[in-house]
């Protein structure tokens, strides 16, 4: 830097300004505006915008969330719905399996999906991807074909490989998540915070699996065709801008129902049930059955298991 | 002094040149408003309107991210011999060097707060504030890093300035510290940016350990690359002394780092095709295509047919001190680098997705309105941080003040002391 005289003749100038302001007197006046803005917010923009992380939420909090929700959805779809944030049974963690020899691709899991968990239609996303693999290949993601259109399945030179969220016990995308927007649940299911994500889709990039989806376009759910029993970190509907992916039908399960997808399933190739319980179908299948896993050299460690059942 | 009379002061300064300087101005703000008018619509239909799709969730908003990450790390290459080893025809420019790295980070800034889905929830990421998921994720540890640097290379501009505005030589106590600190703080930046690729085991094609150093190699020589230039337009358009020895030094620096670079880069080559696994289907996408899918291919060779030949160019000495063979090879790194790490970097990686479907990403006209919005801003900065730091540099403003005080009317130098535009 070049050296100057050090006489300091702008003192004059600085002097005769009238509008000087100190650091001090800037900095307060910034903090007063910025508290009186959030204060003269009303309570809905307030919650609407500076609402809290799920988990921080103290349990009158969560009614009114609820109650927002519920306000919010029956204004759009103009019917009545119910919102649960129903939490986690003890002495559950819920796993899944999927007979591969039985599965025929014929999608019902991918539709029953959607309108169960109330995707979008337009943009179109669906949780469930159902791959075409080659029967003398084997599982080759490499090779496989998510949208096989033939005149009928099962085709006799293919199988089906089913695909959504594996429900990992090691979920590489809650840990990439910046903001905590997403975590596993007490019984396995890896849920998300619709009202916290910030939409930077790291978890999508860690996914292993493409189970993660986005909200790219404003979601579409005709309003006819709405499912009325939601789940608050499942299937009510999802504002655009955020991630979203199967929830193994929290809303249900939960509720001791099965997935909408095992329901559906007309071969009955999938199977859904409580890890924990020796009793339950899942169990003995993973006993019984000789089950494997998608990418287990990743050590996601997923609660969703494929076999072959036949 | 007070903040204000220092911020008028400044604004005075970067509010005078002659018609070339208000031409560029105004083409830079056109841009601006042209991005703008794109992202307002981004805002009201959200990320439908890029190209971005499930497959390819990241493409080339975050590609322009990392690449200008590295442009900000790369200002340590002209503050290292700067304030380390005293080297004083660097010395001189060093600054410049810094308000290069504020012009790149808020870029960086930009490109994430447009890849958002959500930024009116932005404050999430603030700690205290919002929910920061710390440690554990890299990219909340990329918000951290990215502002501390930002701060850093803020505070000393500002102090250089200021004191410089004040005709007082900077307080070496608190610049030559935080200078220390900001040479960490810039490998910090870049390396955090690649773990934030590295560490997701579901892409092969990042997950590579090779990538943090492949990642500072390329800034090493795209940050420089765009320094020269302006070096070498400062030189020409202001009083300002830039040795042509400074020049040389940066570009031999960067034959280092070129080599370097290229040798990382056949390294995963040669890991990828001789052992041939599943994994190298990513870098088959970006070199020859897969199933019929080409798209990126002319973009591949050419960044690595730009790396080579700058890398010759720069090799030799006597290519490297020519006027015209040194800026064609900046421009032919700065191509390089920037297609590696945009469209090379980021698509291959998604491309085949996890499932193993090729979807072909191509920016669409609004990605790329934004982008240009987004580059103006960068380079505004960039005109007006200099406005005022050239000047200061040259003497030429202390010699006005000098000239001022003597008359003791105003000390705001108002007459030939015009920096030329």
């Amino acid at each position: 830097m070049p050296q100057m005289p050090a006489d300091e003749p702008q003192r004059d100038a600085e002097a005769t300004e009238p509008l000087t302001l100190s650091r001090r007197d800037f900095l307060t006046a910034v903090g007063v505006a910025a508290a009186g803005f959030l204060a003269g917010c009303t309570p809905e923009v307030r919650e609407a915008y500076f609402a809290k992380h799920f988990l921080e939420l103290s349990p009158k909090e969560v009614e009114a969330r609820l109650a927002r929700l519920r306000a919010d959805c029956s204004r759009r779809f103009g019917q009545a719905v119910s919102i649960s944030a129903q939490p986690a049974q003890p002495g559950v963690v819920f796993g899944y399996a999927l007979d591969l020899s039985r599965c025929i691709g014929c999608r019902r899991c991918v539709y029953a999906c959607v309108k169960e968990n109330n995707q979008s239609r337009d943009p179109q996303i669906q949780w469930i991807r159902v791959l075409e693999m080659e029967k003398d290949k084997g599982i080759d993601f490499e090779e496989a074909n998510p949208y096989y259109n033939p005149d009928k399945v099962p085709d006799p030179d293919h199988f089906y490989l089913p695909v959504a969220c594996q429900q990992c016990r090691n979920p590489q995308c809650t840990k990439v998540c910046p903001v905590g927007a997403t975590w596993q649940e007490p019984d396995g299911i890896v849920v998300i915070d619709y009202d916290w994500c910030i939409g930077c889709r790291c978890c999508m990039a860690a996914c292993p699996y493409g189970a993660r989806h986005f909200n790219f376009g404003e979601p579409e759910v005709p309003a006819n065709e709405l499912n009325p029993n939601l789940h608050i970190l499942g299937n009510r509907p999802r504002p655009r801008g955020v991630v979203e992916k199967c929830t193994f039908c929290i809303q249900r399960t939960r509720a001791g129902r099965y997935p909408a997808c095992v329901e559906i399933c007309p071969v009955g190739a999938r199977k859904f049930g409580n890890l924990l319980d020796p009793e339950s179908e899942i169990a003995r299948i993973l006993h019984e059955k000789r089950v494997f896993v998608l990418k287990a050299e990743l050590k996601t460690e997923p609660k969703f298991y494929y076999f072959y059942g036949i | 002094m007070g903040p204000l009379t220092f911020i008028a002061t400044s604004a005075r300064f970067a509010l005078r040149g002659g018609k070339a300087y208000w031409l560029w101005v105004g083409c830079l703000l056109a841009l601006i408003v042209w991005g703008g008018l794109a992202y307002l619509d981004q805002l009201r239909h959200g990320l439908i309107v890029t190209n971005m799709r499930d497959q390819v969730s990241w493409a080339f908003y975050i590609g322009n991210f990392t690449f200008l990450v590295g442009v900000a790390a790369a200002a340590v290459v002209l503050v290292i011999p700067a304030y380390i080893y005293h080297w004083k025809p660097i010395k001189e420019v060093a600054i410049l060097g810094e308000i290069l790295a504020i012009s790149a980070i808020i870029m960086c800034m930009l490109f994430v707060a447009v890849d958002m889905g959500r930024p009116d929830r932005a404050w999430h990421l603030i700690p205290g504030v919002g929910r920061m998921n710390f440690p554990s994720s890299l990219l909340a540890w990329d918000v951290l890093v990215l502002n501390l640097y930002l701060f850093l290379n803020l505070t000393i501009v500002t102090h250089l300035l200021y004191r410089g505005i004040q005709g007082r030589a900077y307080n070496t106590r608190l610049v030559v510290p935080l200078v220390l600190f900001s040479i960490p703080a810039a490998v910090g930046i870049h390396t955090v940016t690649a773990f934030l690729y590295a560490g997701l085991p579901g892409r092969p094609y990042w997950n590579a350990s090779i990538l943090a150093p492949r990642f500072l190699c390329s800034a090493f020589c795209s940050g420089p690359a765009i320094m020269l230039i302006l070096f070498q337009i400062l030189q020409r358009t202001t009083k300002i002394a830039i040795k042509d020895e400074a020049i040389w030094k940066v570009a031999e620096l960067m034959a280092y780092a070129m080599f370097l670079n290229l040798l990382l880069l056949g390294a995963e080559i040669f890991k990828e095709y001789y052992s041939g696994t599943e994994h190298l289907i990513h870098l088959q996408y970006l070199f020859s295509g897969v199933r019929g899918h080409h798209a990126l291919v002319p973009y591949a060779w050419t960044y690595v047919g730009c790396g080579i030949a700058a890398f010759l160019l720069f090799l030799f000495p006597a290519t490297r001190r020519n006027v015209f063979t040194l800026n064609l090879g900046c421009l032919l790194i700065y191509a390089s680098v920037y297609i590696e790490k945009g469209m090379g970097l980021v698509i291959p990686g998604f491309t085949p997705d996890t499932l193993g479907e090729v979807y072909e990403y191509t920016p669409t006209l609004h990605e790329l309105r934004i982008g240009a919005g987004i580059f103006s801003v960068g380079f505004l900065v960039f005109t007006l941080l200099c406005r005022i730091a050239v000047p200061i540099l040259t003497g030429e403003f202390a010699a006005a003040r000098a000239a001022a005080a003597e008359k003791s009317s105003h000390w705001l130098p108002h007459t030939g002391s015009a920096p030329a535009g």
